[in-house]
């Protein structure tokens, strides 16, 4: 049995753990605010442009002459896992589901005889797959100093990546990452990024346009940018996963430490009630024996 | 006169949602000008200068690179980097400028046989030159 003394100094620690958890939740709830807001910025934006996308794709992806990001390479041997995670912890299940995704993944790739080859972007990501898969590791993009994602942080991981599909390292390319659904939900997601799949709008086929330069120089520019722009709106959404996670991981963290403190303050009472009654009969029995 | 929906949209904000009654637009094959009314087209921007005209007045960015898709009633640019004329500072600009020097000078290394990309290099070059001249900034030496 804890001494009352003990009892005191772990309610304090509780407490004290109390204050930093819901501290921690208030600035998730800020932040993601701000995720919310960027990712909202983004979506015009990223709708226009898979849009039109949408309607080249459809217009030249048919033909031979296609750039590779759009047909493939015609091979499906050699696959890349961009693995997007947290910088940090602390936030529930996030940086473990989309790990576990990504795993998951790769051993089935593994398993169907593919050669695996993993970008980890973020640190938390790296750590959960070092040990299974670290031997597939080819690159690592660190956003440690990067307090808000902007669109040069995608465009320097989708230049890393399109170095390698120049370099013909890879055949099909696919990111992970968590879809922001709401605070309390969000959803590991799988995407192939190259070769780039477009949804079809659609009335994609109303309005024929002219297109200057060429379709097929259009598109040429504008499939490495897709790229970029693809990984700018997980990136977002990630940021914003991270955020929601963390908070609900914390308010989580909070009520626990409420419901400890609860039950740590009434053994502390009845721990000091009993050594009351302890010297009261002390008292008493010394008295009688008089 | 019938106005056209103007929009300037970056992947990071939305810069300008108006009606506008004419956009000039750097193309990549040459500027041209969408009014109310213009036949659909889709053309890819090079680095220079968007002109906006509207009801009061006239506004000017500066865009780099993406595409404008345009249509009788609206005009949608999508600017891979966008930024209002008068927020365009002599370190934006220079560091614009050098990073296109930079890129020249490693297309005529890396491409030394193909004119190809060393001539896109060369033109990008002399595009960020050319929208010193139009915000009035001179590349430092």
């Amino acid at each position: 049995m804890p001494s009352l003394k003990d009892l005191k100094n772990r309610i304090a620690s509780v407490k004290s753990t109390r204050k930093i958890t819901k501290a921690m939740q208030m600035v998730a709830a800020a932040k993601l605010r701000r995720a919310q807001d960027a990712a909202e910025a983004s979506r015009p934006y990223t709708e226009r442009f898979n849009a039109v996308m949408a309607g080249l794709a459809a217009s030249v992806g048919g033909s031979e002459s296609a750039p590779k990001l759009l047909s493939g390479t015609g091979r499906d041997k050699v696959h890349l896992l961009v693995v997007m995670t947290a910088e940090r912890g602390l936030c529930g299940g996030f940086n473990g589901n989309i790990a576990k995704l990504a795993k998951t993944h790769a051993r089935d790739l593994l398993a169907a005889g593919k050669t695996v080859k993993i970008l980890t972007v973020g640190k938390k990501g790296r750590d959960a797959l070092r040990r299974d898969l670290g031997a597939h590791f080819v690159g690592h993009v660190d956003l440690t100093e990067v307090k808000r994602v902007g669109y040069a942080d995608a465009q320097g991981i989708a230049k890393d990546v399109l170095t390698r599909f120049d370099a013909e390292e890879f055949d099909v390319a696919t990111m992970f990452f968590a879809r922001f659904e709401n605070v309390v939900v969000q959803h590991p997601t799988a995407q192939q990024i190259i070769p780039a799949k477009f949804e079809q709008a659609d009335d994609a086929a109303a309005t024929l346009y002219d297109y200057e330069p060429g379709e097929e120089e259009i598109l040429a520019d504008l499939l490495p940018r897709g790229v970029a722009t693809a990984i700018f709106s997980a990136l977002l959404e990630n940021a914003a996963s991270e955020q929601g996670a963390r908070m609900s991981a914390m308010d989580n963290a909070t009520r626990n430490a409420g419901e400890m403190i609860d039950k740590l303050t009434i053994e502390f009472n009845r721990s000091r009630q009993a050594v009351i009654t302890n010297e009261l009969i002390e008292i008493i029995s010394g008295a009688e024996a008089l | 006169m019938a106005n056209l929906q103007f929009d300037l949209v970056s992947p990071e904000r939305r810069l300008a949602s108006v009606e506008a009654s004419e956009v000039q637009i750097p193309g990549s094959d040459g500027d041209m000008t969408a009014m109310a009314g213009h036949a659909p087209a889709i053309t890819t921007l090079r680095p220079g200068v968007l002109r906006v005209t509207h009801g009061g007045g006239s506004d000017e960015y500066v865009v780099f690179g993406g595409f404008a898709e345009i249509t009788a009633d609206s005009v949608s640019v999508l600017a891979e980097q966008a930024l209002p004329k008068s927020e365009v500072t002599q370190e934006i600009y220079d560091r614009m400028v050098v990073e296109a020097k930079e890129a020249y000078g490693k297309a005529q290394e890396t491409f030394k046989n193909e004119p190809g990309p060393v001539d896109d290099a060369a033109k990008l070059l002399s595009d960020m030159v050319a929208i010193g001249g139009h915000i009035g900034l001179t590349p430092r030496p």
